[in-house]
């Protein structure tokens, strides 16, 4: 008996927790849905302003999806490589990579963009690019796909693999792209799934690095946040929403997989 | 030379050879640099020697006291507060967190019952939400036309507005924290050997007393840890606070403004190497009580 009356007291609890969590989220949802927020739904549903987002901010979200496709490349090709080489290296030394490596995610973004913008906010042209921030975001979500690859690369018996593969006269380049590579696919998949979501919402760094030409979707958003009506900033988040839920699933997805392998 | 003849023969004596040498030859720390040579080049050219550069800038005079930037920090009223008013909340957002979060994750790793994974779902989806999103969510519930000033406005007849002040950034913060907070617990549960709360259990032990002396203690690592993390994200979250209003004083704003109106830029070198310091050592902190957890910042 007392046992149920705790297990009711937790889940009331618990139940109060994701209503905080999803009733501003549900709230802004139906915003973005209706004719008139001042008014209530009785002014009826409409996807007039998810359209007037888009005739507005097309641009931000084909610029984040480009640089978060981007950031992934680059993050692919830098740090597949940098976990295999802290996974050889002495622990010491890739204790201290790693630590190294952590700093733009340990360090606020504002400061990391700040750093940028005084060392190479002179350059005009490199500026004014979105190349500009391409770099503030690899700096920011490099280190999720070393860690992603690497915890993989651990629990793989890579050694024993590439010992074998070694032994039956494979060549180094061989040895990476035929054992090492298809063995972490599940890391790097999980890490690709994080890189691409942190990138697309990424603003602390953006904020201060975007210029008027080069807007993505979160900057978009503080954009309208601070200027337009209630609705478009409810229907610009809704599609946000849209865009970032499915990537979420397909990381806990990815998760489940990772720890399956293990 | 065949790659063959430079490996030992065997899995085991390759592992016994690597742990009685303590580390891999040379052709393979050469691999190892080689490997890493390309992210690190970057890294030292866009964040290291920008961030460097950013300590020293810190060093120069502020125009308006004529001293050190750093020594004006530690001298000034209005930067004293701002300092402490965002380890302030950070802290209690923090502790906050990790106590709601704490019983909501706790209950949810030991309990099974009809729709649970659409609560877990709910709880930690919000993690991938950016600061702006979370400051706009804030205005949803506490803003002019929020949530509770409608109910307000419905009951009393006026409206209640708490979004832009500092109780709408502990909301916010609070918001980004607990998805966080409750992964981490959740964990932490499942790692938990439970044959030591049925050993107290079958000693007398009352559920409260297994939650204090057994459950809290083999979980702490992971709730200091997380707690840590939730610091660290909110002292430097820019984007809640911006989306808030710009007038608050806390140090993620100050760096903005000093930037952006005054052109102080020795002051804001200043003041993001003490945020950054700040953060790096509660995220090592973390790290070393958890290992393996980053904590993207908001």
């Amino acid at each position: 008996m007392k046992s149920r009356l705790r297990f009711i007291l937790q889940l009331s609890f618990t139940l109060l927790v994701c209503l905080f969590m999803i009733v501003p989220v549900a709230m802004s949802v139906i915003a973005g849905l209706t004719e008139n927020y001042f008014v209530g739904l009785q002014s009826g549903l409409t996807l007039r302003w998810v359209n007037e987002v888009w005739q507005l901010y097309a641009d931000t979200i084909w610029l984040s999806i480009k640089l978060a496709l981007a950031c992934l490349m680059v993050t692919i090709v830098l740090g597949v490589p940098a976990a295999y080489g802290l996974l050889r290296s002495r622990r010491r030394w890739a204790n201290a990579l790693e630590e190294l490596l952590l700093l733009p995610v340990a360090v606020p973004g504002l400061a990391t963009a700040l750093a940028l913008l005084l060392a190479y906010g002179s350059y005009r042209e490199f500026r004014g690019s979105w190349l500009f921030i391409l770099i503030g975001h690899v700096l920011f979500t490099l280190p999720f796909m070393v860690r992603a690859v690497l915890s993989v690369m651990q629990t793989a018996k890579l050694s024993q693999l590439e010992e074998a593969a070694a032994s039956l006269g494979a060549g180094f380049r061989q040895r990476f792209f035929g054992v090492v590579i298809p063995n972490c696919m599940s890391g790097i998949l999980a890490g690709a799934l994080m890189v691409v979501t942190l990138s697309i919402g990424e603003f602390n760094i953006t904020w201060m690095l975007h210029t008027p030409l080069t807007k993505t979707l979160p900057v978009g958003l503080a954009d309208s946040y601070a200027s337009m009506r209630l609705e478009v900033g409810s229907a610009y988040t809704l599609i946000f929403l849209v865009m970032v839920v499915p990537l979420l699933v397909a990381i806990q997805w990815a998760g489940k997989l990772t720890q399956q392998r293990r | 030379m065949t790659a063959a003849s430079k490996q030992p023969s065997g899995a085991a004596s390759y592992l016994s050879r690597r742990s009685a040498i303590g580390g891999p030859s040379r052709r393979k720390s050469f691999i190892a640099l080689f490997a890493l040579l390309p992210a690190l080049v970057i890294f030292c050219a866009f964040w290291l020697l920008p961030f460097s550069r950013l300590i020293m800038m810190g060093n120069q005079a502020d125009p308006s006291s004529g001293i050190s930037a750093y020594l004006t920090i530690l001298t000034h009223r209005q930067y004293l507060i701002s300092l402490v008013t965002t380890v302030g909340i950070s802290l209690v957002v923090s502790i906050t967190a990790v106590a709601i979060a704490g019983i909501a994750g706790f209950f949810l790793a030991r309990q099974r019952f009809f729709g649970k994974p659409v609560l877990v779902a709910i709880l930690t989806f919000p993690l991938a939400f950016p600061g702006v999103v979370v400051g706009f969510l804030v205005i949803m519930l506490g803003g002019r036309q929020g949530a509770l000033a409608q109910t307000s406005l419905w009951l009393f007849g006026e409206r209640w507005m708490f979004a832009y002040s500092l109780a709408g950034l502990f909301i916010g913060y609070l918001y980004f924290s607990i998805p966080r907070v409750i992964t981490t617990v959740m964990a932490a549960c499942d790692n938990l050997d439970r044959s030591l709360e049925e050993a107290a259990r079958s000693l007398g032990a009352s559920t409260w007393q297994v939650t204090k002396d057994v459950i809290v203690p083999g979980i702490a690592p992971a709730l200091l840890s997380t707690g840590a993390i939730c610091f660290a994200t909110s002292m430097g979250a820019f984007g809640t606070a911006f989306t808030l209003g710009t007038r608050l004083s806390i140090l993620p704003l100050n760096i903005y403004g000093e930037f952006t109106n005054y052109a102080n830029f020795a002051m804001a070198a200043a003041l993001s190497v003490v945020l950054g310091m700040i953060t790096w050592m509660a995220l090592s902190l973390a790290r070393r009580l958890a290992g393996g957890n980053l904590g993207a910042s908001a």
